[in-house]
């Protein structure tokens, strides 16, 4: 636990010593801010027309603004994960330093759980970002925090997932560009798989569109707390993160 | 402290390290020394439980690399080829965190990150960011951290590349001030380096052991005669060399004698005694009562690079020969066939 810690520190300070940290959260900032501002507009000036034309239609913070916002914020996140888990293994790779860890008295698993970890708490600091503009909506608005809070929930499981696989990518190459490209793919791939239920209800389409990671996004956006895709989530972060293990020994054995 | 059986490290295609054995014993200062690629790095890496040997066995302070190699890395400190440091952390940040790696903590590891920072002379630059050190300090840098737990045996791959000759010696000195509280093994293809540093010799040449020795041993071992460089002049400017040859093979104990150098009046001869016979008294007595001056006598040993040279190229002489041969015998078979 204290060599996950001491891992977790050190790639912290990394991403915050460069200037790594400040443009993905300023980049993320901005798109999310102007995600933000257009949904907003967009529901105050809904409602004012509402008013004028003196229909009475139910109006709900959470269901108009926070929901649609939630799920977009998993989108955008999907363009920053690639950028937070490129540089994890492939960098050590390059530079020679993955010798000091790998000689270290220190397990591998704690080397990437470590890693892992920091790379999930700066998107949690992405996260914060948003935060700051839902923030507005309880000073002038009354919505309802718990599916809120249920919603961050599900974006953090998400993004766990996402950022273990970007982890595993990761110790497959010395190049950090090839990292980064390969695990962008991957994850607009789990994005799209979802598709295929437009169109096909066979059980192939159901298999593929289970394994999107939108599909289970549903129910947190909603303030749902659901088992069954908690698990899912869950099942991806482990699964990536026993891949990385794996490919990690398999480095010691080749190079 | 360190035993190594039968190690060997097999790839795809090539056999990097080829049944090696050797031990070293605590406290020992020990030269790795071989031409680049002959499986120096890949050795130290399966020390270091970076590698598995693909067979054999290695272990460090009793402990072997594959069953217990937890164990091992906490008796070891590694210094790799190139010194594996974060360029974005500062000094002292980085010697904090490896001394963490390492199991340190606290007041122990404020003691040990200045320990190490002064005696590797690196306090000066203790909060500046690695990315901006000169490669004499980063190599320094790189010697603190593995020293910085302490260890028993410290694994130094090629610790003075790409040095200037102070920084050089420096190291040098360093290292061999380390020598008593750890075992070292060193790895270069520097020979001066090791005549210097080392008490013992390692050599290995394409993966395979060519000798284990100690320095002295070796140089005697690569000639079974001692031999003695002699310059005699002529007292008149005139010297006739078969004349003094012939003089000096009369000398008792003296097995050979070449005429290494001729120049108007002098010369220089190579005489080779038999071992454990001191013919030099002798010798300077033959050639005054003769009527000639001694100018100099020295004696001839020969340097660990002679005898390198030789171990490490009688082998590839042979197999050029062994290729020559087969292609001879190729060449005759074809008209036949």
């Amino acid at each position: 636990m204290r060599n996950i810690w001491i891992i977790c520190r050190k790639e912290l300070s990394s991403y915050f010593a460069s200037p790594v940290a400040y443009v993905l959260l300023t980049m993320f900032g901005v798109i999310f801010g102007w995600f933000f501002w257009n949904n907003l507009t967009f529901f105050v000036v809904e409602g004012m027309e509402m008013q004028m034309r003196g229909q009475n239609f139910p109006m709900n913070v959470n269901e108009q603004i926070i929901r649609p916002l939630l799920s977009n914020v998993g989108v955008i996140g999907l363009f920053f994960i690639p950028m937070i888990t490129m540089r994890l293994f492939a960098e050590e790779k390059r530079s020679g330093t993955i010798e000091l860890l790998a000689t270290s008295p220190i397990r591998d698993l704690e080397i990437i759980v470590g890693k892992w970890l920091a790379a999930l708490i700066l998107y949690a600091c992405l996260l914060l970002f948003t935060a700051l503009n839902f923030a507005f909506l309880f000073k002038y608005g009354h919505p309802d925090w718990k599916p809120l809070l249920i919603g961050y929930l599900g974006l953090l499981l998400e993004a766990g997932g996402l950022l273990a696989i970007g982890t595993f990518i990761s110790t497959l190459t010395k190049n950090q560009i090839i990292a980064g490209a390969v695990t962008f793919g991957v994850c607009l791939m789990l994005l799209v798989l979802e598709w295929v239920s437009g169109y096909d209800t066979s059980t192939w389409a159901k298999v593929l569109a289970y394994m999107s990671i939108v599909t289970h996004m549903d129910s947190f956006a909603r303030g749902v707390l659901d088992t069954k895709d908690a698990i899912f989530y869950l099942t991806v972060i482990f699964l990536g993160l026993f891949f990385t293990a794996r490919s990690m020994e398999s480095l010691r054995w080749r190079s | 402290m360190i035993t190594v059986r039968n190690l060997t490290k097999r790839y795809a295609r090539t056999v990097a390290v080829d049944e090696i054995s050797f031990e070293v014993a605590k406290g020992q200062i020990v030269g790795f020394l071989g031409p680049n690629g002959a499986g120096k790095t890949t050795t130290m890496r399966m020390l270091t439980c970076f590698l598995p040997p693909s067979s054999g066995t290695a272990s460090v302070a009793g402990f072997d690399v594959l069953e217990k190699p937890l164990e091992v890395k906490k008796r070891i400190g590694y210094l790799p080829e190139t010194p594996p440091i974060y360029p974005e952390m500062e000094t002292s940040e980085y010697l904090e965190f490896v001394g963490k790696l390492k199991g340190l903590s606290g007041s122990d590891l404020q003691k040990r990150v200045d320990y190490v920072c002064g005696r590797c002379a690196i306090a000066d630059v203790r909060n500046k960011l690695l990315g901006k050190l000169s490669k004499g300090y980063r190599q320094r840098v790189g010697l603190a951290q593995a020293i910085i737990h302490n260890p028993d045996v410290l694994i130094l791959d090629e610790p003075t590349a790409g040095l200037d000759p102070k920084q050089i010696n420096e190291t040098r000195d360093l290292i061999k001030s380390l020598a008593g509280d750890h075992t070292i093994i060193l790895s270069t293809h520097i020979l001066p380096e090791v005549e210097q540093t080392c008490e013992q010799v390692i050599i290995i040449n394409k993966g395979k052991l060519v000798a284990t020795d100690s320095v002295r041993n070796l140089r005697a071992r690569a000639r079974g005669a001692e031999s003695v460089l002699v310059e005699i002049a002529g007292r008149n400017g005139n010297l006739e060399a078969p004349i003094v040859q012939h003089k000096l093979e009369q000398v008792s104990g003296v097995s050979r004698v070449l005429v290494k150098q001729q120049i108007d009046g002098r010369g220089v001869f190579e005489v080779e005694s038999q071992k454990g016979r001191l013919v030099r008294g002798d010798l300077a007595r033959a050639v005054v009562e003769s009527g000639w001056d001694l100018n100099e006598m020295r004696s001839a040993a020969m340097s660990l690079e002679e005898i390198f040279l030789q171990l490490t190229q009688s082998d590839a002489a042979v197999e050029a020969k062994r290729a020559a041969v087969e292609a001879e015998r190729a060449a005759v078979k074809e008209p036949q066939g």
